[in-house]
């Protein structure tokens, strides 16, 4: 039973002193996705039908990789950091809450690991 | 995970049916939630058909004259009847606002009338708001200041830092704002909710307080302020049209710029 008057409920454990950090990383990588997305989607267009080769040689150029690279990153990062959030929304259970947030994170690290990778591999004569 | 049903014993059944009186010719329907905590059953709505033709144009009206004329068990908070006090804020229609300054005549069809949202029920259409002020307390909405005060003046201001607090320091703490706000539905135990942070930027704000640093510290927390979304159910009905979400936004901007 919570005997604990409301101002101690309310008050809990005190302002974690972080969140900014978060919030300010969730609107720069959304800004930055605006240009990479619609670089990205224009050059798949353009590129529909390429065959093997000619994507290859797509990827491989330089500025190709690094924005590639860029798009892997900020995509990634935006989407784990907005699903923590709707975690931290809409799972109260404290274990579960965690648990799933550090899976999220997780599956973010390897997917950036492995496209950046990949297209490391490519870009560097694989 | 997050519930989205109401727990069995907080769901609504039929209630009563109280008709209009004889002769009546400009009838209404109100649709009024009744909950009794003495009585052990569940919530239920009761309807009250009333003559409009006798009875005043708000909200309030029709309950003052339900209360007095036709069932004096229905519970509600009311004291200024002009939207000062904030007491009778409720779910009228869908949407949180004050009883005495929504006109029945903005609805068409029947009135339902509910306490505010997401909220424990104390009896019928009041609400318990320990927490709410509780939050507003949190947010230690006085003047803090370590220089003296002047022995032969006000502490003064410029009408433009004056101006600063215009549509922050007209709040009067009714919780239609909060209570419309998902993330205080889902997380109200740890986010502060609209009306505190408002209230805590109406003081952030304050040239003359000298205290901003340590309040922006107060609120520096993933659920004490950012579980805001921006979803803006709280300006949309603030009863007295006020901008809580700005306000809100304008502390996330100070967060960013001390950095």
């Amino acid at each position: 039973m919570d005997m604990r008057k409301p101002l101690a409920r309310v008050r809990g454990l005190g302002a974690a002193g972080e969140g900014v950090g978060h919030w300010w990383a969730q609107r720069v990588t959304a800004a930055a996705l605006v240009p990479l997305s619609l670089w990205f989607v224009i050059s798949l267009v353009m590129l529909a039908g390429a065959d093997y080769a000619a994507m290859h040689a797509w990827v491989a150029q330089p500025w190709v990789s690094v924005l590639l690279i860029l798009f892997i990153i900020a995509t990634l990062h935006h989407a784990q950091l907005g699903l923590q959030v709707v975690i931290e929304d809409y799972v109260p259970t404290p274990l579960l809450r965690i648990a799933s947030i550090l899976l999220v994170k997780a599956v973010a690290v390897v997917l950036v690991m492995a496209g950046v990778l990949a297209v490391l591999q490519v870009a560097l004569g694989g | 995970m997050a519930q989205f049903r109401l727990p069995k014993n907080s769901r609504i059944g039929t209630g009563r049916e109280f008709p209009a009186p004889e002769g009546a010719r400009n009838v209404k329907r109100f649709r009024i939630y009744r909950y009794d905590p003495d009585s052990g059953a569940n919530p239920v709505m009761d309807t009250y058909h009333l003559d409009l033709d006798d009875c005043g144009p708000m909200v309030l009206d029709a309950l003052i004259k339900i209360k007095n004329e036709i069932d004096p068990t229905l519970t509600f908070r009311r004291s200024c009847r002009e939207g000062i006090c904030g007491s009778c804020a409720m779910n009228i229609q869908g949407g949180n606002t004050l009883a005495c300054t929504q006109a029945i005549s903005d609805f068409s069809g029947d009135i339902g009338i509910y306490p505010l949202p997401h909220m424990s029920v104390v009896k019928d259409l009041v609400p318990d708001m320990e927490r709410f002020y509780a939050q507003y307390a949190a947010v230690e909405p006085w003047m803090k200041t370590e220089t003296a005060t002047p022995p032969d003046r006000e502490r003064l201001q410029s009408p433009e830092e004056r101006a600063r607090l215009d549509g922050l320091y007209e709040c009067i703490l009714c919780a239609c704002c909060s209570t419309a706000c998902p993330s205080y539905w889902w997380n109200g135990d740890r986010y502060l909710g609209p009306a505190a942070l408002l209230q805590a930027y109406r003081w952030i704000a304050d040239s003359r307080d000298e205290a901003t640093g340590e309040r922006l510290d107060a609120l520096e927390d993933p659920f004490k302020l950012y579980r805001c979304h921006t979803i803006m159910n709280c300006t949309r009905t603030c009863p007295k049209g006020l901008n809580p979400a700005r306000a809100i936004g304008e502390i996330k901007k100070l967060m960013v710029e001390r950095r």
